[in-house]
């Protein structure tokens, strides 16, 4: 079992609560900071502690702290994003559901190197039964002094709300969920201003992902120093997974950063191998919207070496030959699967999606699903494969917000690496309905990969 | 006329308290979820015209946001509402199955409700519970791991529990 620094304590028998979680050393963080340490010391530590975002741009946490404008006499805000909408992705569900005072630790701690006085947990609507298990946390976590005014009598006041969003993928993107946060519909903001400088009600806002701010409590306990020894080069700490797909044990799994990607999926701590003993075909290691990878390419990077499960190994290789750790979200195909069908659902969930502000992305997105649906469908020719290119690329770059980019990069990726299974749908209208293209061909010379 | 209870109305007060002076718009969100539990199970224009007043907004900005966010029902809907996940992940674990026997067990396809108002279909994007997959949402939980004899037993257990209250 790798090191774990989030998941440790999860299986202790009423860690939910607040005794029990006091009692196996919770809330140390916040005592270590309150008492002893400057905000701008808590800040200090997180940069060493070289901790990258883990909603899924992966930008350096402490660094992200220093930007945030500090006017006199204006208040500042930590927003929490419990948005977790990226399909594949269900990590922060697990750390909320099950270690709620962890998050409410790490929010203490980040709020007052930030000088926050309101935090903000927004939370998608759907995961309707966790508010109540994140305000039942927040109340204990007041009554036993770490919330509320003069906490631990330093002076410094605290409160944190949950707020709940109504079903909307674009609020994760965080200039859209501080539009949601406002009461507005969640259309996301032109940057610059960067939240900041200007986010909640125009305010300096910093927002974080659930995960990033759980880590701020190991980072706190160990020192930056020690947590940056944990992984390779800058990738460091411990990363939440959440695996999914066709293999044996989907689930949320925390990894040090230094496990092989083929590690990750056969070992029996992990994934434990395909499902039904089926080989493996391809994945999309970060989320829905990083590229998909054909096995060959997912276990060894172009240049032959073993690929590992962390931020600059899985994108060794650019998007030609490489994807990208992204949120974690760890998607794998047996060998059965059709990636035509599986990239129609992305492109509906992208099309479905769009906020619409954008008529590259509110066009485009529709455009994909609609090429992708008659090629799955049996109706496609072969100019819609080149279409599809074509239409991706015209969307890339040229959005307000990334969602356009995230449309685009799965299908890209797809065409890229299996072209001929597009073809085929294409030449075998009758056949596709009833039959997947299975492990036919690749655009990629592919060794097929069993455990 | 559509009046929240005064129980409810302590809770709008309290959801009003969270944001700083003059930021009440913020609380129009979580107020419309409140105003659904309670009015039917879907945003009426009466109900959103009463959220507007309580609010102190324009109806126009409760219906901008109304029409924006899927979880809002614009549209009355059925007692029971299986909400099934399409997405990839829940596709690669036979969501598309899953779907069709719902179809098939209600005699309604997507988007309908059964005529004698109890169940409703529709098919939802990924709800972050893709490793339990197939899952839908039914209410306030999900229910995961989805297999025929599950859909059936859901089925039942919803029948009752409509027996019981009516
Ligand atoms: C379309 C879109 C959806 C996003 N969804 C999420 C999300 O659900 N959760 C999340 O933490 N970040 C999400 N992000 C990233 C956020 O914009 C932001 O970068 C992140 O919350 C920053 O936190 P971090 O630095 O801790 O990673 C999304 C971005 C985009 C463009
Ligand atoms: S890229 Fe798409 S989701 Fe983002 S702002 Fe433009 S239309 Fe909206
Ligand atoms: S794809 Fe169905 S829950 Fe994520």
């Amino acid at each position: 079992m790798g090191r774990q620094l989030l998941l440790e304590k999860i299986k202790v028998e009423g860690i939910r609560g607040y005794e029990t979680y006091r009692r196996e050393g919770g809330y140390r963080s916040v005592e270590k900071a309150l008492k002893t340490m400057t905000p701008d010391q808590v800040t200090d530590e997180v940069k060493k502690s070289g901790l990258r975002g883990r909603g899924g741009a992966g930008f350096p946490t402490g660094m992200k702290w220093s930007f945030l404008a500090k006017p006199e006499g204006v208040p500042r805000y930590l927003v929490c994003n419990a948005d977790e909408s990226e399909p594949g992705t269900f990590k922060d569900r697990y750390l909320m559901e099950f270690l709620p005072h962890l998050l409410i630790e790490g929010l203490i701690v980040s709020s007052y190197a930030l000088g926050c006085k309101r935090t903000y947990i927004y939370i998608r609507g759907e995961y309707a039964w966790i508010p109540e298990i994140l305000e039942t946390a927040i109340a204990e976590a007041k009554a036993a002094g770490w919330l509320g005014q003069n906490i631990l009598g330093t002076g410094f006041e605290l409160e944190i709300y949950v707020q709940v969003g109504a079903g909307a993928y674009i609020c994760g993107e965080e200039t859209a969920l501080l539009e949601s946060l406002e009461g507005k519909r969640g259309n996301p903001r032109i940057k610059p201003p960067f939240p900041a400088i200007k986010g909640l009600w125009d305010c300096p806002t910093v927002v974080n992902n659930v995960e990033t701010l759980a880590a701020v409590v190991p980072i706190l306990n160990f020192g930056g120093e020690e947590y940056a020894k944990i992984g390779i080069g800058k990738s460091t700490g411990t990363k939440l997974l959440s695996a999914c797909g066709n293999i044996n044990k989907p689930g949320v799994y925390e990894i040090d950063m230094t496990i092989s990607v083929e590690e990750f999926i056969f070992s029996d701590e992990y994934c434990g191998g395909i499902a039904n003993g089926k080989r493996l075909k391809a994945c999309i290691p970060g989320g829905s919207s990083v590229p998909i990878l054909p096995a060959n390419l997912l276990l060894k990077t172009a240049k032959g070496e073993t690929r590992l499960m962390n931020y600059e190994s899985l994108s060794d290789g650019g998007f030609a030959k490489g994807s990208m750790m992204g949120s974690g979200g760890f998607i794998v195909l047996d060998e059965d699967q059709c990636v035509v069908r599986h990239t129609l659902t992305l492109a509906r969930f992208y099309r479905h999606e769009s906020c619409g502000q954008c008529s590259p992305c509110r066009e485009g997105t529709g455009w994909m699903e609609k090429i992708l649906r008659n090629i799955e469908n049996g109706k496609g020719k072969s100019s819609d494969i080149d279409l599809l290119w074509d239409i991706q690329r015209k969307i890339e770059g040229n959005t307000i917000c990334p969602l356009g980019d995230a449309a685009a990069w799965p299908v890209a990726a797809a065409i890229r690496h299996f072209r001929d299974e597009f073809e085929w749908h294409v030449n075998n209208p009758v056949e596709c309905l009833t039959r997947n293209y299975g492990l036919a061909h690749y655009a990629d010379p592919l060794t097929p990969v069993t455990a | 006329m559509i009046k929240f209870t005064d129980e409810k109305l302590k809770k709008v007060q309290e959801i009003v308290a969270r944001y700083p002076e003059g930021r009440q718009k913020s609380a129009l969100l979580p107020v419309l979820h409140l105003a659904q539990d309670e009015f039917g199970g879907w945003l009426s224009p009466e109900t959103m015209d009463y959220v507007a007043g309580l609010l102190k907004l324009e109806p126009i900005e409760v219906y901008e946001v109304a029409t924006f966010y899927s979880m809002y029902n614009l549209k009355p809907v059925g007692r029971f509402v299986f909400e099934v996940c399409q997405t990839g992940p829940c596709m690669l674990r036979g969501s598309d199955q899953i779907v069709d026997y719902i179809k098939q067990r209600l005699g309604i396809g997507v988007g309908e409700t059964t005529p004698d108002g109890l169940f409703s279909l529709k098919t939802v994007e990924c709800l972050g519970a893709c490793g339990y997959a197939p899952m839908m949402q039914l209410g306030k939980y999900y229910r995961e791991h989805l297999t025929k004899e599950k859909v059936d037993s859901i089925i039942d257990e919803c029948r009752q529990n409509a027996a019981l209250n009516n």
